[in-house]
Protein backbone atom coordinates (compact mmCIF):
# COMPACT_ATOMS: atom_id res chain seq x y z
CA UNK A 1 0.00 0.00 0.00
CA UNK A 2 2.23 2.84 -1.00
CA UNK A 3 -0.05 5.84 -0.84
CA UNK A 4 2.63 8.19 0.32
CA UNK A 5 1.81 10.35 2.88
CA UNK A 6 -1.65 11.90 3.94
CA UNK A 7 -2.06 14.58 6.58
CA UNK A 8 -5.75 14.87 8.59
CA UNK A 9 -6.52 17.86 10.93
CA UNK A 10 -2.88 18.52 11.78
CA UNK A 11 -2.54 21.78 14.04
CA UNK A 12 0.64 22.91 16.13
CA UNK A 13 1.61 24.96 18.54
CA UNK A 14 5.19 26.68 20.08
CA UNK A 15 3.85 27.05 23.65
CA UNK A 16 0.24 29.12 23.22
CA UNK A 17 1.04 30.06 19.68
CA UNK A 18 -0.79 28.07 17.07
CA UNK A 19 1.46 28.18 13.42
CA UNK A 20 -0.27 25.40 11.75
CA UNK A 21 -4.32 25.53 11.54
CA UNK A 22 -6.59 22.20 10.41
CA UNK A 23 -4.45 20.92 7.42
CA UNK A 24 -5.34 18.65 5.30
CA UNK A 25 -3.12 17.45 2.61
CA UNK A 26 -1.94 14.17 0.61
CA UNK A 27 2.03 13.43 -0.86
CA UNK A 28 1.95 10.97 -3.11
CA UNK A 29 5.04 8.74 -4.09
CA UNK A 30 6.53 8.98 -7.72
CA UNK A 31 6.31 12.81 -7.28
CA UNK A 32 7.45 15.69 -5.91
CA UNK A 33 5.18 17.83 -3.91
CA UNK A 34 6.77 20.98 -3.51
CA UNK A 35 6.08 23.92 0.07
CA UNK A 36 5.41 27.64 -0.72
CA UNK A 37 4.40 30.58 1.13
CA UNK A 38 6.06 33.65 2.96
CA UNK A 39 8.48 32.99 5.15
CA UNK A 40 7.03 32.45 8.88
CA UNK A 41 3.82 30.55 7.67
CA UNK A 42 4.64 27.18 9.05
CA UNK A 43 6.34 25.39 5.86
CA UNK A 44 8.77 24.09 8.33
CA UNK A 45 6.43 23.33 10.92
CA UNK A 46 4.32 21.17 8.10
CA UNK A 47 7.66 19.12 7.00
CA UNK A 48 8.87 18.58 10.88
CA UNK A 49 5.60 17.31 11.93
CA UNK A 50 5.48 14.98 9.10
CA UNK A 51 9.11 13.05 10.36
CA UNK A 52 7.89 13.78 14.45
CA UNK A 53 10.75 16.84 14.36
CA UNK A 54 8.33 19.60 15.53
CA UNK A 55 8.36 17.70 19.20
CA UNK A 56 11.82 17.80 19.66
CA UNK A 57 11.44 21.75 20.66
CA UNK A 58 10.39 22.63 23.94
CA UNK A 59 6.74 23.17 24.92
CA UNK A 60 6.04 22.45 21.08
CA UNK A 61 2.67 20.48 20.49
CA UNK A 62 0.69 18.45 17.29
CA UNK A 63 -2.63 17.71 17.19
CA UNK A 64 -4.44 15.43 13.92
CA UNK A 65 -3.10 12.67 12.03
CA UNK A 66 -0.42 12.01 9.63
CA UNK A 67 -0.36 8.41 8.05
CA UNK A 68 3.05 6.55 6.13
CA UNK A 69 1.65 4.28 3.77
CA UNK A 70 -1.61 3.80 5.97
CA UNK A 71 -0.23 3.51 9.16
CA UNK A 72 -0.35 6.19 12.12
CA UNK A 73 2.62 7.99 12.70
CA UNK A 74 1.25 9.60 15.89
CA UNK A 75 -0.27 6.54 17.49
CA UNK A 76 0.62 5.64 20.98
CA UNK A 77 2.81 2.83 20.56
CA UNK A 78 5.06 4.49 17.50
CA UNK A 79 8.84 5.10 18.51
CA UNK A 80 9.28 8.91 16.81
CA UNK A 81 12.56 7.17 16.37
CA UNK A 82 11.72 4.84 13.37
CA UNK A 83 9.29 7.15 12.08
CA UNK A 84 12.71 9.40 11.80
CA UNK A 85 14.29 6.56 9.92
CA UNK A 86 11.69 5.88 6.99
CA UNK A 87 11.01 9.66 6.93
CA UNK A 88 14.59 11.60 5.95
CA UNK A 89 14.79 14.86 6.41
CA UNK A 90 17.20 17.44 4.40
CA UNK A 91 17.78 21.19 6.67
CA UNK A 92 18.09 24.50 5.20
CA UNK A 93 21.81 24.95 6.12
CA UNK A 94 24.53 22.14 5.16
CA UNK A 95 25.23 20.61 8.57
CA UNK A 96 27.64 17.42 8.06
CA UNK A 97 29.29 16.51 11.30
CA UNK A 98 31.97 18.04 12.25
CA UNK A 99 34.04 15.54 13.68
CA UNK A 100 33.44 12.77 10.82
CA UNK A 101 34.83 12.19 7.27
CA UNK A 102 33.08 12.14 4.52
CA UNK A 103 32.31 8.51 4.73
CA UNK A 104 31.51 8.55 7.99
CA UNK A 105 29.15 11.38 7.48
CA UNK A 106 27.21 8.88 4.92
CA UNK A 107 27.43 5.93 7.33
CA UNK A 108 26.50 7.74 10.42
CA UNK A 109 22.48 6.74 10.42
CA UNK A 110 23.67 3.36 9.88
CA UNK A 111 26.30 3.11 12.56
CA UNK A 112 24.72 4.69 14.97
CA UNK A 113 21.88 2.81 14.78
CA UNK A 114 23.91 -0.46 15.10
CA UNK A 115 25.31 -1.36 11.54
CA UNK A 116 28.67 -2.63 11.76
CA UNK A 117 28.85 -5.08 8.97
CA UNK A 118 31.93 -3.25 6.80
CA UNK A 119 30.99 -4.29 3.27
CA UNK A 120 27.18 -3.36 4.07
CA UNK A 121 28.60 0.33 5.41
CA UNK A 122 30.60 0.70 2.22
CA UNK A 123 28.49 -0.55 -0.32
CA UNK A 124 25.17 1.96 1.40
CA UNK A 125 27.86 4.46 1.39
CA UNK A 126 28.84 4.17 -2.27
CA UNK A 127 25.45 3.81 -3.40
CA UNK A 128 24.00 6.96 -1.84
CA UNK A 129 27.02 9.25 -2.35
CA UNK A 130 25.70 8.06 -6.58
CA UNK A 131 22.24 8.63 -5.67
CA UNK A 132 22.98 12.07 -4.09
CA UNK A 133 25.29 12.74 -7.46
CA UNK A 134 28.47 13.25 -4.98
CA UNK A 135 30.19 9.88 -5.99
CA UNK A 136 32.65 10.93 -8.51
CA UNK A 137 33.37 14.20 -6.84
CA UNK A 138 34.83 12.44 -3.82
CA UNK A 139 35.51 8.89 -4.28
CA UNK A 140 38.85 9.56 -4.04
CA UNK A 141 38.73 11.77 -0.55
CA UNK A 142 36.77 9.61 1.25
CA UNK A 143 38.36 10.31 4.13
CA UNK A 144 38.61 13.76 4.27
CA UNK A 145 36.46 16.27 6.42
CA UNK A 146 32.51 16.63 5.47
CA UNK A 147 33.33 20.22 6.53
CA UNK A 148 36.00 20.56 3.66
CA UNK A 149 33.44 20.21 1.04
CA UNK A 150 31.79 23.05 -0.98
CA UNK A 151 28.55 24.53 0.25
CA UNK A 152 26.35 22.76 -2.73
CA UNK A 153 28.77 19.56 -1.77
CA UNK A 154 28.03 19.36 1.74
CA UNK A 155 24.22 19.89 0.54
CA UNK A 156 24.91 16.78 -1.28
CA UNK A 157 26.65 15.22 1.42
CA UNK A 158 23.52 15.62 3.60
CA UNK A 159 21.33 14.34 1.31
CA UNK A 160 23.69 11.22 0.44
CA UNK A 161 23.20 11.05 4.69
CA UNK A 162 19.94 11.08 4.53
CA UNK A 163 19.06 8.78 1.95
CA UNK A 164 21.89 5.95 3.14
CA UNK A 165 19.22 5.15 5.96
CA UNK A 166 16.66 4.40 3.24
CA UNK A 167 14.24 6.08 3.83
CA UNK A 168 10.38 5.70 1.98
CA UNK A 169 9.79 9.43 2.23
CA UNK A 170 12.45 12.41 1.86
CA UNK A 171 11.67 15.77 3.31
CA UNK A 172 13.71 18.79 2.04
CA UNK A 173 13.30 22.29 4.10
CA UNK A 174 14.38 24.80 1.40
CA UNK A 175 17.32 22.93 0.44
CA UNK A 176 18.76 25.32 -2.04
CA UNK A 177 18.55 28.79 -0.07
CA UNK A 178 22.43 29.20 0.89
CA UNK A 179 23.45 27.97 -2.04
CA UNK A 180 24.76 29.74 -5.43
CA UNK A 181 22.83 28.96 -8.81
CA UNK A 182 25.38 26.17 -10.11
CA UNK A 183 24.80 24.12 -6.87
CA UNK A 184 21.33 24.91 -6.89
CA UNK A 185 20.41 23.63 -10.28
CA UNK A 186 22.58 20.47 -9.82
CA UNK A 187 20.31 19.95 -6.42
CA UNK A 188 17.32 20.19 -8.18
CA UNK A 189 17.87 17.87 -10.87
CA UNK A 190 18.76 15.49 -7.57
CA UNK A 191 15.27 16.53 -6.61
CA UNK A 192 13.97 14.94 -9.93
CA UNK A 193 15.96 11.96 -9.91
CA UNK A 194 15.06 10.87 -6.72
CA UNK A 195 11.42 11.02 -6.83
CA UNK A 196 11.49 7.74 -8.74
CA UNK A 197 12.65 5.77 -5.78
CA UNK A 198 10.51 7.96 -2.92
CA UNK A 199 8.19 10.39 -1.67
CA UNK A 200 9.88 13.60 -2.04
CA UNK A 201 8.54 16.97 -0.36
CA UNK A 202 10.51 20.55 -1.05
CA UNK A 203 9.97 23.25 1.06
CA UNK A 204 10.96 26.56 -1.24
CA UNK A 205 10.55 30.12 -0.91
CA UNK A 206 11.07 30.21 -4.83
CA UNK A 207 8.50 29.49 -6.88
CA UNK A 208 10.48 29.41 -10.02
CA UNK A 209 12.02 26.54 -8.62
CA UNK A 210 8.41 24.60 -7.42
CA UNK A 211 7.36 24.98 -10.80
CA UNK A 212 10.35 23.52 -12.54
CA UNK A 213 10.71 20.33 -9.68
CA UNK A 214 7.06 19.20 -8.89
CA UNK A 215 4.24 18.05 -9.54
CA UNK A 216 2.26 19.21 -6.43
CA UNK A 217 2.39 22.43 -4.91
CA UNK A 218 1.00 23.54 -1.15
CA UNK A 219 0.23 27.39 -0.89
CA UNK A 220 0.88 28.06 3.09
CA UNK A 221 -0.47 31.66 4.69
CA UNK A 222 -0.39 32.30 8.54
CA UNK A 223 -0.49 28.54 9.37
CA UNK A 224 -3.39 27.76 7.22
CA UNK A 225 -2.93 25.25 3.67
CA UNK A 226 -5.11 27.75 1.66
CA UNK A 227 -4.31 26.30 -1.54
CA UNK A 228 -3.16 22.43 -2.58
CA UNK A 229 -3.05 20.75 -6.14
CA UNK A 230 -1.74 20.06 -9.51
CA UNK A 231 1.47 22.67 -9.88
CA UNK A 232 0.54 23.78 -13.48
CA UNK A 233 -2.86 24.87 -12.25
CA UNK A 234 -2.01 26.30 -8.81
CA UNK A 235 0.45 28.59 -10.88
CA UNK A 236 -1.58 29.15 -13.96
CA UNK A 237 -5.47 29.20 -12.64
CA UNK A 238 -5.21 29.25 -8.70
CA UNK A 239 -8.67 28.96 -6.95
CA UNK A 240 -7.98 31.20 -4.65
CA UNK A 241 -7.46 34.71 -4.80
CA UNK A 242 -4.81 34.87 -1.52
CA UNK A 243 -2.71 32.26 -3.75
CA UNK A 244 -3.33 34.44 -7.13
CA UNK A 245 -1.66 37.28 -5.32
CA UNK A 246 1.40 35.08 -3.86
CA UNK A 247 2.19 33.67 -7.26
CA UNK A 248 1.82 36.94 -9.56
CA UNK A 249 4.17 38.63 -6.51
CA UNK A 250 1.50 40.99 -5.50
CA UNK A 251 3.22 40.36 -1.69
CA UNK A 252 5.35 38.12 0.37
CA UNK B 1 38.42 70.32 24.58
CA UNK B 2 36.56 69.20 21.66
CA UNK B 3 33.95 66.11 21.98
CA UNK B 4 36.66 64.29 19.74
CA UNK B 5 39.66 64.84 21.29
CA UNK B 6 38.29 64.63 25.05
CA UNK B 7 36.96 61.01 23.89
CA UNK B 8 40.56 59.86 22.20
CA UNK B 9 42.27 61.38 25.63
CA UNK B 10 39.57 58.85 26.98
CA UNK B 11 40.54 56.25 24.87
CA UNK B 12 44.46 56.55 25.65
CA UNK B 13 43.66 56.52 29.43
CA UNK B 14 41.81 53.77 29.14
CA UNK B 15 43.83 51.67 27.06
CA UNK B 16 46.75 52.89 29.71
CA UNK B 17 45.21 51.57 32.57
CA UNK B 18 43.87 48.13 30.73
CA UNK B 19 48.01 47.63 29.79
CA UNK B 20 48.99 48.28 33.57
CA UNK B 21 46.68 46.08 34.72
CA UNK B 22 47.29 43.37 32.43
CA UNK B 23 51.39 44.01 33.20
CA UNK B 24 50.81 43.37 37.15
CA UNK B 25 48.73 40.53 36.23
CA UNK B 26 51.60 39.03 35.09
CA UNK B 27 54.52 40.40 36.61
CA UNK B 28 54.12 37.99 40.27
CA UNK B 29 54.35 34.32 37.91
CA UNK B 30 57.29 36.25 35.79
CA UNK B 31 58.61 36.75 39.56
CA UNK B 32 57.68 33.60 40.63
CA UNK B 33 59.56 31.61 37.81
CA UNK B 34 62.66 33.57 37.81
CA UNK B 35 62.73 32.86 41.36
CA UNK B 36 61.79 29.47 41.45
CA UNK B 37 64.61 28.75 38.33
CA UNK B 38 67.36 30.16 40.35
CA UNK B 39 67.00 28.75 43.84
CA UNK B 40 65.75 25.44 42.40
CA UNK B 41 67.77 24.66 39.71
CA UNK B 42 70.55 24.55 42.30
CA UNK B 43 69.35 20.95 43.37
CA UNK B 44 68.01 20.38 40.25
CA UNK B 45 70.07 17.34 38.90
CA UNK B 46 69.41 13.29 37.53
CA UNK B 47 69.56 12.40 41.72
CA UNK B 48 66.42 14.35 42.36
CA UNK B 49 64.23 12.53 39.56
CA UNK B 50 65.80 8.66 40.00
CA UNK B 51 66.48 8.30 44.33
CA UNK B 52 64.40 8.83 47.23
CA UNK B 53 64.77 10.87 49.69
CA UNK B 54 67.91 10.74 52.03
CA UNK B 55 67.42 9.58 56.01
CA UNK B 56 68.12 12.99 58.06
CA UNK B 57 71.59 14.47 57.77
CA UNK B 58 72.66 12.31 54.80
CA UNK B 59 73.30 14.75 52.14
CA UNK B 60 71.45 13.91 48.48
CA UNK B 61 69.00 11.84 47.45
CA UNK B 62 65.68 12.70 45.55
CA UNK B 63 62.09 13.37 45.29
CA UNK B 64 61.36 10.47 42.48
CA UNK B 65 58.76 9.00 44.94
CA UNK B 66 57.20 12.09 45.43
CA UNK B 67 56.92 12.92 41.52
CA UNK B 68 55.45 9.44 40.91
CA UNK B 69 53.43 9.75 43.94
CA UNK B 70 51.92 12.51 42.55
CA UNK B 71 50.83 11.24 39.38
CA UNK B 72 49.73 8.15 40.55
CA UNK B 73 47.55 10.98 42.74
CA UNK B 74 46.18 12.72 39.66
CA UNK B 75 45.53 9.90 38.05
CA UNK B 76 42.87 8.39 41.02
CA UNK B 77 42.00 12.21 41.14
CA UNK B 78 40.65 12.22 36.91
CA UNK B 79 39.71 8.50 37.42
CA UNK B 80 36.93 9.98 40.02
CA UNK B 81 36.67 13.66 38.83
CA UNK B 82 36.48 13.21 35.02
CA UNK B 83 33.74 10.87 34.51
CA UNK B 84 31.60 12.95 37.11
CA UNK B 85 32.32 15.87 36.01
CA UNK B 86 31.65 14.85 32.41
CA UNK B 87 28.63 13.10 32.71
CA UNK B 88 26.75 15.53 35.23
CA UNK B 89 27.58 18.16 33.32
CA UNK B 90 26.29 16.23 30.09
CA UNK B 91 22.98 15.93 32.50
CA UNK B 92 22.83 19.39 33.13
CA UNK B 93 23.17 20.80 29.37
CA UNK B 94 20.96 17.88 28.73
CA UNK B 95 18.14 17.95 31.11
CA UNK B 96 14.95 19.99 30.47
CA UNK B 97 13.65 20.38 33.69
CA UNK B 98 14.79 23.33 35.94
CA UNK B 99 14.49 22.45 39.44
CA UNK B 100 17.41 19.11 39.56
CA UNK B 101 19.67 21.15 37.02
CA UNK B 102 19.44 24.10 39.38
CA UNK B 103 20.35 22.46 42.37
CA UNK B 104 23.10 20.69 41.12
CA UNK B 105 24.43 23.80 39.44
CA UNK B 106 24.11 25.51 42.59
CA UNK B 107 25.76 22.63 45.00
CA UNK B 108 28.43 22.82 42.24
CA UNK B 109 29.13 25.82 42.79
CA UNK B 110 29.07 25.65 46.53
CA UNK B 111 31.61 22.58 45.89
CA UNK B 112 33.74 24.81 43.97
CA UNK B 113 33.96 27.12 47.06
CA UNK B 114 34.53 24.38 49.40
CA UNK B 115 38.33 25.33 50.59
CA UNK B 116 40.17 22.45 49.50
CA UNK B 117 41.10 21.74 53.72
CA UNK B 118 37.89 21.13 54.22
CA UNK B 119 37.71 18.32 51.54
CA UNK B 120 40.47 16.73 53.06
CA UNK B 121 38.73 16.79 56.58
CA UNK B 122 35.52 14.92 54.61
CA UNK B 123 38.35 12.66 52.88
CA UNK B 124 39.91 11.91 56.18
CA UNK B 125 36.45 11.34 58.01
CA UNK B 126 34.64 8.63 55.37
CA UNK B 127 37.56 6.97 54.10
CA UNK B 128 40.85 7.25 56.55
CA UNK B 129 39.03 7.24 59.76
CA UNK B 130 37.10 3.15 58.50
CA UNK B 131 40.26 2.47 56.92
CA UNK B 132 42.17 3.24 59.72
CA UNK B 133 44.78 4.10 57.56
CA UNK B 134 46.40 7.37 55.21
CA UNK B 135 46.38 6.02 51.69
CA UNK B 136 46.73 7.30 47.51
CA UNK B 137 42.67 6.33 47.75
CA UNK B 138 41.98 9.10 49.82
CA UNK B 139 44.22 11.77 48.53
CA UNK B 140 42.99 11.00 45.18
CA UNK B 141 39.21 10.84 45.80
CA UNK B 142 39.87 14.25 47.84
CA UNK B 143 41.58 15.62 44.97
CA UNK B 144 38.59 14.25 42.59
CA UNK B 145 36.05 15.72 44.51
CA UNK B 146 37.83 19.51 43.76
CA UNK B 147 37.90 18.44 40.45
CA UNK B 148 34.26 17.72 39.94
CA UNK B 149 32.62 21.09 39.95
CA UNK B 150 35.71 22.34 37.34
CA UNK B 151 34.95 19.97 35.36
CA UNK B 152 30.96 19.98 35.67
CA UNK B 153 30.79 23.51 34.77
CA UNK B 154 33.18 23.37 31.94
CA UNK B 155 31.46 20.26 30.10
CA UNK B 156 27.69 22.11 30.19
CA UNK B 157 29.25 25.59 28.67
CA UNK B 158 31.03 23.71 26.15
CA UNK B 159 28.09 21.26 25.33
CA UNK B 160 25.85 23.80 25.11
CA UNK B 161 27.48 25.34 22.26
CA UNK B 162 27.12 22.33 20.36
CA UNK B 163 24.23 23.92 17.75
CA UNK B 164 20.83 22.45 18.27
CA UNK B 165 21.25 22.48 14.52
CA UNK B 166 23.70 19.62 15.08
CA UNK B 167 21.55 17.54 17.19
CA UNK B 168 18.85 17.76 14.95
CA UNK B 169 20.46 16.73 12.16
CA UNK B 170 21.51 13.43 13.77
CA UNK B 171 18.07 12.95 15.32
CA UNK B 172 16.70 13.56 11.86
CA UNK B 173 18.12 10.52 10.93
CA UNK B 174 16.79 8.48 13.36
CA UNK B 175 19.29 8.30 16.05
CA UNK B 176 17.68 7.68 19.58
CA UNK B 177 18.84 10.62 21.35
CA UNK B 178 20.97 9.24 23.98
CA UNK B 179 23.25 8.30 20.86
CA UNK B 180 23.34 11.56 19.26
CA UNK B 181 24.35 12.70 23.00
CA UNK B 182 27.17 10.32 23.21
CA UNK B 183 28.51 10.01 19.78
CA UNK B 184 27.49 13.96 18.23
CA UNK B 185 27.17 16.24 20.59
CA UNK B 186 29.78 14.73 22.94
CA UNK B 187 32.64 14.05 20.19
CA UNK B 188 31.84 18.33 18.77
CA UNK B 189 32.58 19.25 22.50
CA UNK B 190 35.44 17.51 22.84
CA UNK B 191 38.52 19.70 22.69
CA UNK B 192 36.69 21.65 25.15
CA UNK B 193 36.01 18.78 27.18
CA UNK B 194 39.34 18.24 27.42
CA UNK B 195 40.94 21.87 27.79
CA UNK B 196 38.37 21.98 31.14
CA UNK B 197 39.91 18.46 32.54
CA UNK B 198 43.40 19.77 31.91
CA UNK B 199 42.64 22.93 33.86
CA UNK B 200 40.88 20.77 37.31
CA UNK B 201 44.27 18.44 36.59
CA UNK B 202 46.78 21.45 37.05
CA UNK B 203 44.26 22.83 39.80
CA UNK B 204 44.30 20.00 41.75
CA UNK B 205 48.29 19.14 41.23
CA UNK B 206 50.04 22.00 43.60
CA UNK B 207 47.02 21.45 46.53
CA UNK B 208 48.71 20.29 49.81
CA UNK B 209 46.06 20.94 52.12
CA UNK B 210 43.83 18.06 51.76
CA UNK B 211 46.90 15.58 50.94
CA UNK B 212 48.39 15.89 54.33
CA UNK B 213 45.56 14.28 56.18
CA UNK B 214 44.73 11.86 53.24
CA UNK B 215 47.98 10.87 51.71
CA UNK B 216 50.15 12.26 53.93
CA UNK B 217 53.28 11.62 52.31
CA UNK B 218 55.75 8.80 52.26
CA UNK B 219 59.63 8.21 52.31
CA UNK B 220 59.57 5.13 50.07
CA UNK B 221 58.12 4.32 46.48
CA UNK B 222 54.28 4.04 46.61
CA UNK B 223 53.51 0.40 48.35
CA UNK B 224 49.53 0.38 46.68
CA UNK B 225 47.12 2.39 46.69
CA UNK B 226 45.79 2.02 50.00
CA UNK B 227 48.80 2.72 51.57
CA UNK B 228 50.14 6.27 52.69
CA UNK B 229 51.66 7.71 49.33
CA UNK B 230 54.35 10.57 48.79
CA UNK B 231 53.33 14.06 46.92
CA UNK B 232 55.60 16.86 45.57
CA UNK B 233 53.36 19.19 47.32
CA UNK B 234 53.67 17.48 50.85
CA UNK B 235 57.55 16.53 49.86
CA UNK B 236 57.51 20.24 49.63
CA UNK B 237 56.16 21.54 52.81
CA UNK B 238 58.02 19.20 54.75
CA UNK B 239 61.25 20.19 53.39
CA UNK B 240 60.92 23.38 53.16
CA UNK B 241 59.82 24.19 57.45
CA UNK B 242 63.06 21.64 58.11
CA UNK B 243 66.24 23.22 59.41
CA UNK B 244 68.44 22.13 56.98
CA UNK B 245 69.75 23.81 53.99
CA UNK B 246 69.90 20.66 51.91
CA UNK B 247 66.40 20.03 51.98
CA UNK B 248 65.48 23.66 51.71
CA UNK B 249 67.30 23.48 48.04
CA UNK B 250 65.52 20.37 47.61
CA UNK B 251 61.81 22.20 48.35
CA UNK B 252 63.02 24.66 45.95
CA UNK B 253 63.97 22.14 43.19
CA UNK B 254 60.35 20.20 43.83
CA UNK B 255 58.59 23.19 43.60
CA UNK B 256 59.98 24.11 40.21
CA UNK B 257 58.81 20.65 39.29
CA UNK B 258 55.84 20.78 40.02
CA UNK B 259 55.09 24.14 38.17
CA UNK B 260 56.76 22.59 35.09
CA UNK B 261 54.39 19.75 35.58
CA UNK B 262 51.24 22.25 36.00
CA UNK B 263 52.91 24.29 32.67
CA UNK B 264 52.89 21.09 31.03
CA UNK B 265 49.80 20.32 31.65
CA UNK B 266 48.19 23.44 30.96
CA UNK B 267 50.31 24.16 27.49
CA UNK B 268 48.44 20.73 26.41
CA UNK B 269 45.14 21.82 27.28
CA UNK B 270 46.10 24.89 25.15
CA UNK B 271 46.95 22.87 21.88
CA UNK B 272 43.85 20.84 22.38
CA UNK B 273 41.73 24.44 22.10
CA UNK B 274 42.81 25.28 19.53
CA UNK B 275 41.32 22.65 17.35
CA UNK B 276 38.08 23.14 19.08
CA UNK B 277 35.29 22.38 16.55
CA UNK B 278 37.62 21.20 13.97
CA UNK B 279 37.43 18.29 12.04
CA UNK B 280 39.87 15.51 13.64
CA UNK B 281 40.12 12.95 11.39
N1 LIG C 1 11.59 27.20 17.78
C1 LIG C 1 10.51 28.02 17.72
N2 LIG C 1 9.96 28.50 18.85
C2 LIG C 1 8.87 29.30 18.80
N3 LIG C 1 8.28 29.70 17.68
C3 LIG C 1 8.76 29.26 16.50
C4 LIG C 1 9.92 28.40 16.47
N4 LIG C 1 10.19 28.11 15.17
C5 LIG C 1 9.26 28.77 14.44
N5 LIG C 1 8.41 29.46 15.23
C6 LIG C 1 7.26 30.26 14.77
O1 LIG C 1 6.38 29.45 14.07
C7 LIG C 1 5.91 30.08 12.91
C8 LIG C 1 6.15 29.22 11.70
O2 LIG C 1 7.52 29.06 11.53
P1 LIG C 1 8.15 28.16 10.39
O3 LIG C 1 7.41 26.90 10.30
O4 LIG C 1 9.61 28.10 10.63
O5 LIG C 1 7.86 29.05 9.09
P2 LIG C 1 8.51 28.97 7.63
O6 LIG C 1 9.33 27.75 7.55
O7 LIG C 1 7.35 28.97 6.71
O8 LIG C 1 9.30 30.21 7.46
C9 LIG C 1 6.59 31.43 12.82
O9 LIG C 1 5.67 32.42 13.23
C10 LIG C 1 7.72 31.34 13.79
O10 LIG C 1 7.90 32.57 14.45
MG1 LIG D 1 11.43 27.58 7.27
Amino acid sequence: MADGIRVMALSAWFGQNRVLRNVFANMVPGAVTAIIGPSGCGKSTFIRCINRMHEVVPLARVDGRVLLNGEELYGPTVDPVVVRRRIGMVFQKPIPFPTMSIFDNVAAGLRLTGVRDRGRLHETVERALRQAALWDEVKDELAKSGASLSGGQQQRLCIARALAVEPEVLLMDEPCSALDPIATAKIEELIVELKRALTVVVVTHNMQQAARVSEWTGFFLLGELVEFGATRDLFTHPRDKRTEDYVTGRFG
Amino acid sequence: MTELARRRLYDRVMRGLAGAAAGVVILPLVLILIFLVYRGSAALNLDFFTHLPKPVGEPGGGMANAIVGTLILLAIASAVGLPLGIFGGLFLAESRGSRLPWLVRFLADVLNGVPSIVIGIFAYTLLVLPMRRFSALAGGIALGVIMIPIVLRTTEELVRLVPASLREAALALGVPEWKVILRIVLPTARAGIVTGAMVAIARVAGETAPLLFTAFGNRFWHQGIDQPIAALPIQIFAYAISPFEDWHRQAWAGALVLIAMVFCVSLVARTATRGLGRPTR
